[in-house]
């Protein structure tokens, strides 16, 4: 099982692309999901804090991921 | 609460019409903010921004955003619009029209809706530069690090 995770700007160039399929099964908490998606290839390039967005919300570390959810990782926003 | 548009699009930002959906009989001063792409960052000259967005979630944003300062604002009417994509310099990246029966409303309206939007709206840009170099900007680095209040460096 795996969760897709969608990701943006500088954190999809980390990763070299902009949907990755991160190996925990939901349920798990948010945590989880950001501890693998560390070790993974690219991972070392995210910030000591990195933002999640689930069902397009910012979430808590400690939120647990459903099934189905709509998981992102969110990078420093700079618009305007 | 007057939010009347708010909408992430890929084509240029027709201002004359965001400015009619917020017209109104009872309005009596309108402001207008535009932010537009510089051709300087910190020293650095630069010749064009990409802007990406989790287009989803940054449509909510910004329709929230607007509609908390409309809720603190009573009889604000608010419609803007954030351009993606690849633009040039002095192009409108982001459009924000606030109407009011008065001025200092819709003046102090229109900042409080870009400062908001600058700090949670999830919408990311990458600066070209001469040398054809392309980096996104991080608003935590740099001179803003110390105080996320501080607005983002780079165009508006």
């Amino acid at each position: 099982m795996s969760i897709p995770v969608l990701l943006f700007a500088s954190y999809a160039d980390a990763f070299g692309t902009r949907e990755l399929e991160v190996p925990v099964e939901a349920p798990c908490p948010v945590q989880t999901l950001v501890d693998t998606l560390r070790g993974m290839p690219g991972g070392d390039r995210l910030p000591p804090r990195v933002l999640v967005a689930v069902n397009q919300r910012l979430a808590d570390t400690a939120a647990v991921l459903q099934p189905g959810d709509e998981v992102a990782l969110i990078p420093p926003v700079a618009g305007g | 609460m007057a939010l009347l548009h708010a909408a992430i699009v890929s084509a240029p930002i027709d201002v004359s019409a965001l400015i009619l959906r917020a017209q109104d009989t009872g309005v009596g001063a309108l402001s207008v903010f535009l932010g537009t792409v510089r051709d300087l960052n910190d020293g650095r000259p630069v010749t064009g921004i990409d802007y990406e967005a989790y287009e989803g979630m940054a449509a909510k944003e910004l329709a929230a955003v607007a509609e908390e300062v409309c809720a603190a604002t009573p009889g604000l009417r608010v419609a803007l619009e954030h351009r993606i994509g690849t633009l040039g310099i002095g192009d409108v990246s982001v459009a924000i029209v606030a109407a009011h029966a008065h001025r200092a409303q819709a003046c102090d309206g229109a900042r409080a809706i870009i400062e908001s939007l600058k700090q949670r709206v999830p919408v990311w840009k990458r600066e070209h530069y001469v040398d054809g170099d392309r980096v996104w900007i991080d608003p935590t680095k740099g001179q803003g690090a110390a105080d996320m209040s501080v607005p983002t460096q780079g165009s508006e």
